[in-house]
């Protein structure tokens, strides 16, 4: 908390001297050493250690890498495999780098969860909150530009169609366009600003990280009760030690997940597409964004039909956004006063829900949209013979089930006289599509937001502890009848 | 809301479970018997079948393919398959330079009067192409441009198996049968594959035969092409084969290459040599990798058992 006393005192004539003209060594005192941090914090609070840690890595490794990269159409492609083969240790730099965007989202996405499950966007962190939602926004793009720059075939034809959805919006939607790629389509100058921003935008997350550590130390930090801190002395410990050695080991093990991608699966999280060069003329069969933008992949792709004069397409674009826009004002959504979803039996139920309806989206969002959700469920797909009738019209018969249909349907067409121009085609069972499922957990998504509207006027919760101190003592009571000493 | 849990969980366990009879789409590729070497935590590249590997590359696909990442200087590499310790610069190792030199390529620089000489490459040459530039190379091979091997391994799901899958997928000759037809009054030929017969489809083999597959002018099947086989299946269109149609038809046949070694050239030692060179080719610092993740990992565990106790030692006495 800002409000807490400096505990630092200047040791040395210099430390004395500096103190009165820049008292930085006592900021840094005050915020990373003395800053009292309630003593509750579970595992579920680390991450925004590991996310500087992220953030930190990226830059470093982000930096050297510019050093050997080329950003041209020509020579993009093969310099990263020229930093992979000749650049010293350039592998390691190369999978860390690439590794390192899917660790950064993993991290974020589990601390904006736990954010969304204690309640740490409302008063009065709303500030905190929203400059997080900022940060996020910006590691999306960040990512989203640095995926260009191998210029393999999912770069380019992700860009593609990412750059397109600014095609939809109306009016401005085709200038803006050629706008952003420099151009009527993508080519050397949109590679070359894509790099240019990619290299500035970390530094403007890491300057919004500073606001987003600022505001974090203005409240202070909220804990899993969600109760306010009340006496410093029995609601908190000093931040160093107790929580850079927490936070040390949960670095420590993270990091030894990210080695295990880095060193034993460095390709797993990438598409195998993205080692092909790009070529404008190749279009993959099946274009799919990183993992961790799937589920609004899967948002945009789920609608397909028209509202009014509203077109499918920029419909998409709105949810899509819209998906995100909504983290923004969920501190004024949300309207109940208890914090913590541990008090909060029906949220914390529809929160778990909201997780998986999450999962489910990326799921949906790497899943072809046509494709059976549930292969095993689909019926056997029906013979479909078209021809042209008699009368010069399109006409078609239809036959269902095993081979005997294949028998009849070939029967049928051998009666059909050769200007009949008969063909055969299998036509899939209708059954339940990713398309469909994508619609649905796409309302459920909002419906989260919704329904966290209306719960929190009506919702029972269960009682607050008195003070976090209260709390821990509670969940350490010893079981009556034991380890009671004599006197 | 319990329900709309168990409901999620039990739809997302169906789903998976469902994928393993998705049909559909090319053959999923297969490791050759007993697997890659290089595979695991610490497997290494077999270092003669990489070798011999080098050797097909050379006698038979670098007629089509080519391999610009690379340079004859990689083969004497640290990992490499020509790698010699007496010669840690690989620009001096004897061997690459004499396998360099086996290659006439055209100068990249030019000589003294500004035109550019044909020599034998060097080790720091990159690997002959064997076309001049991609419209020459469809020109050549009917429309298809072989793609560049450098990095296939990568580019493709499944990997070096994949390579090994599809050289060694396509039909044998005595399923192809060649057919000639009278349409509008001219001879036309095709040739056509019996699915029913070719018993290396496996569970996706048609029931019962007849079941034939037109393969169009210059192109070839192979179960492990993506592509889709419909079009051309004269049968039952929901039990068309998978893969598809590759305008390379099959090239390895026994005894194609002699291996310097000895060893003997079966169609399927030389898809399992070749596609471990490309393994190699794509990913040439593998063992560097392993060795530098075993040193980081033993580092980072031992640093979490101290990093643990402290935080034990430390929040001893705070209830929490």
């Amino acid at each position: 908390m800002s409000g807490h006393e400096s505990t630092y005192t200047p040791n040395s004539a210099f430390e004395r001297w500096l103190d009165k003209r820049l008292p930085i060594i006592r900021f840094a005192n005050d915020t990373a050493i003395s800053f009292p941090t309630p003593k509750n914090l579970n595992y579920w609070y680390v991450f925004g250690g590991i996310l500087a840690v992220c953030l930190a890595i990226q830059i470093i490794t982000g930096v050297i890498l510019a050093m050997h990269y080329e950003a041209s159409v020509d020579g993009a492609f093969a310099s990263v495999e020229r930093i992979m083969r000749d650049v010293p240790f350039g592998w390691l730099l190369r999978y860390i780098h690439a590794n390192g965007a899917s660790m950064f989202f993993l991290a974020v996405y589990i601390h904006m969860f736990r954010g969304l499950y204690y309640g740490s966007y409302k008063a009065p962190r709303e500030v905190l909150w929203i400059l997080g939602c900022i940060i996020y926004l910006l590691m999306m793009a960040t990512a989203f530009l640095g995926y260009m720059l191998p210029w393999g075939q999912m770069s380019y034809h992700g860009a593609n169609v990412i750059t397109g959805l600014f095609g939809a919006i109306p009016l401005v939607g085709e200038s803006l366009q050629t706008w952003i790629l420099g151009g009527p389509s993508i080519g050397n100058q949109t590679l070359q600003r894509f790099f240019s921003l990619h290299y500035l935008l970390p530094f403007m997350i890491a300057a919004v990280v500073i606001l987003h550590i600022w505001a974090l130390h203005v409240p202070g930090n909220n804990n899993p009760t969600g109760v306010e801190v009340q006496d410093v002395e029995k609601d908190t410990v000093p931040f160093h030690p107790y929580y850079t050695v927490k936070d040390g080991f949960a670095i420590a093990v993270f990091l030894i997940m990210f080695a295990v991608f880095v060193f034993y699966a460095p390709n797993v999280l990438g598409h195998a597409d993205n080692y092909v060069e790009a070529n404008p003329l190749v279009t993959p069969s099946h274009i799919v964004p990183e993992w961790y933008m799937l589920p609004f992949y899967a948002i945009l792709r789920a609608i397909t039909f028209d509202i009014g004069p509203i077109e499918a397409k920029l419909l998409g674009v709105i949810f899509m956004f819209a998906a995100i826009a909504i983290l923004f004002v969920v501190p004024w959504l949300d309207t109940s006063k208890v914090k913590s979803m541990r008090y909060r039996p029906v949220a914390r139920q529809f929160f778990l829900g909201f997780v998986a309806v999450c999962l489910l989206l990326g799921w949906c969002g790497a899943a072809n949209p046509d494709d059976a959700v549930i292969p095993a469920l689909r019926g056997e797909a029906s013979l479909v013979v078209t021809y042209t009738d008699a009368a010069g019209a399109v006409a078609s018969s239809t036959y269902a089930g095993g081979d005997e249909a294949y028998e009849a349907a070939e029967a049928f067409m051998a009666t059909l006289p050769a200007t009949a121009g008969a063909s055969l085609e299998a036509v899939p069972a209708p059954t339940f599509l990713f398309r469909h499922l994508s619609l649905i957990l796409t309302f459920m998504y909002f419906g989260y937001f919704v329904l966290l509207f209306f719960l929190g006027l009506s919702e029972k919760t269960k009682p607050l502890p008195e003070s976090i101190h209260k709390s821990v003592l509670k969940a350490h009571k010893p079981k009556t009848g034991t380890a009671v000493p004599a006197e | 809301m319990k329900t709309f849990r168990i409901l999620a969980v039990s739809l997302a366990g169906l789903a998976f479970a469902g994928l393993a009879h998705a049909a559909g789409g090319a053959k999923h590729p297969h490791a050759p018997e007993g697997g890659w070497p290089f595979e695991g935590a610490t497997g290494e590249y077999d270092k003669a079948s990489v070798q011999r590997g080098y050797q097909v590359y050379k006698q038979v696909c670098s007629s089509c393919h080519s391999m610009k990442l690379l340079s004859y200087r990689n083969l004497g590499e640290k990992g490499g398959p020509f790698y010699d310790s007496a010669y840690p610069n690989p620009n001096d190792n004897p061997f690459v330079k004499a396998l360099a030199a086996e290659n006439e390529i055209v100068s990249p620089t030019p000589n003294d009067v500004g035109e550019f000489d044909l020599r034998p490459a060097t080790p720091a040459d990159h690997f002959r192409s064997p076309f001049p530039n991609t419209a020459a190379a469809r020109a050549a091979n009917g429309g298809a441009l072989p793609p560049d091997l450098s990095v296939i391994t990568k580019a493709r799901h499944g990997g070096a198996s994949y390579v090994y899958s599809l050289l060694t997928g396509y039909p044998d000759f005595a399923l192809y049968e060649d057919r000639i037809t009278e349409e509008n009054g001219e001879t036309v030929y095709t040739t056509v594959i019996d699915m029913a017969k070719f018993e290396k489809l496996g569970e996706d083999m048609p029931h019962h035969g007849p079941a034939y597959l037109i393969q169009p002018t210059g192109q070839y099947y192979n179960p492990y092409m993506a592509g889709d086989t419909k079009p051309n299946y004269l049968g039952d269109p929901r039990h068309a084969p998978p893969g598809g149609f590759l305008a390379m038809g099959p090239q390895l046949t026994d005894g194609r290459v002699e291996y310097t070694d000895g060893t003997e050239a079966t169609v399927d030692q030389m898809a399992h040599d070749v596609a471990q060179f490309l393994a190699w080719a794509g990913d040439p610092k593998m063992q560097a990798r392993k060795e530098v993740g075993l040193a980081t990992m033993v580092y980072l565990g031992i640093l979490t058992i101290l990093l643990w106790f402290s935080y034990k030692r430390i929040w001893r006495k705070v209830e929490h």
